[in-house]
């Protein structure tokens, strides 16, 4: 422990000469390396879709769920580690049924997002308990207010509400991609696309794993029920993601012929 | 008794506090309020029915802070519904809740004895009830105008009154609506 802040990030419960919780930061860290995530708040409805990375060729595709319902008008989608994320689909499902139990009525989206990131925060100021490497984003649907909201749980228990929010590994790229649409006109079947389309390119087929990519929705069609979406709608936005993404490839290479002889050396000085 | 009205509800009660044949409290309230625009009518145990609203009254201020907007009624019954069936062993409470809330508006939610919880258009309760659900069943229409409400709670209780010997006093009115709460007594010779 020579140099100062070293031996600070055994414990949730010790902060470091400059006011950071380490653990908390490695949590964060786990949920920034997982497949990109994307959430988006439309006018009829809130989309979710995830990169989810399949491990080995011979999983079923549909196995490992990164979606969850946790009731009939909500549902939450996970970034991180899965098996961490299952406690809190669980706790999740738990707040919903006892609200409802207690109360009478459904869960508002916005006091769900907020116990679970309660719940969520707990586990991060106990010597005993390790932080969640997980994040989740919630979308749901207030019968009372008939609004439909999108929120993010952070590993350290920050709650933020959202029109459009993206996690793991892509998110920086998706995020501007999402900052580029108009999100008080774009309905929930665009969106499909347009996520499909982000995940597609932040996705590198040369060096990542291969993945299904899983969307779930709640939209005025389906009567704000949280859902899957169907899998010919997802393969259809999909379709049309790689076509785009295709386009949008040839344009390059048209303008790179244009204006290219071949190819200079790039890493030159890198030892091979 | 409370009767539900479009845009909001009446309630009404007759202010009688009787330990065995003694009348205790001759203009007690037995219209109380749980928040800002819920209500109670209570009858049974006078004791048993103020701890039930008391603590009905707590956990309703704590769930209106955490959702940060006025709660339902439905809520209100049913924390209220939780309470009578949890102890209904121990408990002789019958009570009905009404009031507004900005999302449906006016509505009456009647929990007798035993615990359950119904929503209706109005509801009557405690000892003179039995002896006008022929009056009430005969003269309630759906859809009267609030005028017509205040005068069927008046009558109806007055009616109650006169025939039960536990029922006397004056009548307590309250006015639920949007714009706010209103009471009113009328004295009865």
């Amino acid at each position: 422990m020579a140099s100062t802040g070293a031996g600070y990030d055994l414990s949730p419960t010790t902060f470091s000469n400059d006011g950071r919780i380490f653990q908390v930061e490695y949590a964060t860290k786990a949920v920034e390396n997982s497949g990109t995530t994307i959430g988006i708040r439309c006018s009829d409805g809130v989309v979710l879709g995830v990169e989810k990375l399949l491990t080995s060729k011979m999983l079923l595709k549909s196995s490992n769920r990164r979606v969850a319902t946790l009731d009939a008008h909500c549902g939450l989608v996970l970034c991180g580690l899965a098996a961490d994320g299952r406690q809190i689909v669980g706790r999740a499902r738990d707040e919903c049924s006892n609200y409802d139990e207690v109360y009478g009525d459904k869960i508002p989206p916005r006091v769900l997002a907020a116990r679970l990131a309660d719940y969520v925060h707990y586990f991060t100021i106990h010597g005993a308990l390790r932080p969640f490497g997980t994040a989740s984003m919630i979308a749901g649907y207030d019968p009372c207010t008939k609004t439909h909201e999108l929120y993010a749980v952070e590993p350290s228990g920050v709650c933020l509400r959202y029109f459009g929010c993206a996690l793991g590994k892509g998110r920086q790229s998706a995020k501007s991609e999402i900052e580029k649409l108009d999100l008080s006109t774009l309905t929930c079947k665009d969106a499909l696309r347009e996520i499909a389309k982000m995940i597609h390119t932040v996705h590198d087929e040369s060096k990542d794993k291969p993945f299904a990519l899983e969307m779930a929705w709640l939209t005025k069609d389906t009567g704000f029920e949280f859902a899957l979406v169907p899998d010919d709608l997802v393969q259809e936005a999909e379709a049309w993601a790689k076509a785009k993404l295709e386009e949008d490839d040839d344009d390059d290479d048209d303008d790179d012929d244009a204006e290219m002889t071949p190819a200079p050396p790039t890493d030159a000085a890198s030892p091979s | 008794m409370a009767v539900a009205y479009s845009g909001g509800v009446i309630m009404g009660a007759d202010s009688r506090v009787s330990t065995g044949t003694y009348v205790a409290n001759r203009v007690s309230d037995k219209v109380t309020a749980i928040h800002d625009k819920i209500y109670l009518c209570r009858s049974g145990s006078a004791a048993d029915t103020q701890a039930v609203s008391d603590y009905v009254r707590h956990y309703l201020g704590a769930h209106a802070i955490e959702c940060g907007r006025p709660p339902l009624v439905k809520t209100a019954a049913n924390l209220c519904k939780r309470i009578c069936y949890a102890n209904k062993d121990r408990l002789l409470a019958s009570v009905i809740v009404a009031g507004v809330d900005p999302y449906e508006g006016g509505s009456v939610y009647v929990i007798p004895l035993g615990g359950t919880c119904a929503k209706v258009p109005f509801a009557i309760g405690g000892s003179g009830s039995t002896y006008i659900y022929g009056h009430v069943d005969h003269v309630y229409r759906p859809d009267m105008t609030k005028a017509e409400c205040v005068d069927f709670v008046k009558t109806a209780v007055e009616r109650a009154m006169a025939r039960d010997g536990s029922s006397g006093g004056i009548i307590r009115l309250v006015d639920i609506s949007a714009e706010g709460v209103q009471r009113d007594f009328v004295v009865v010779n």
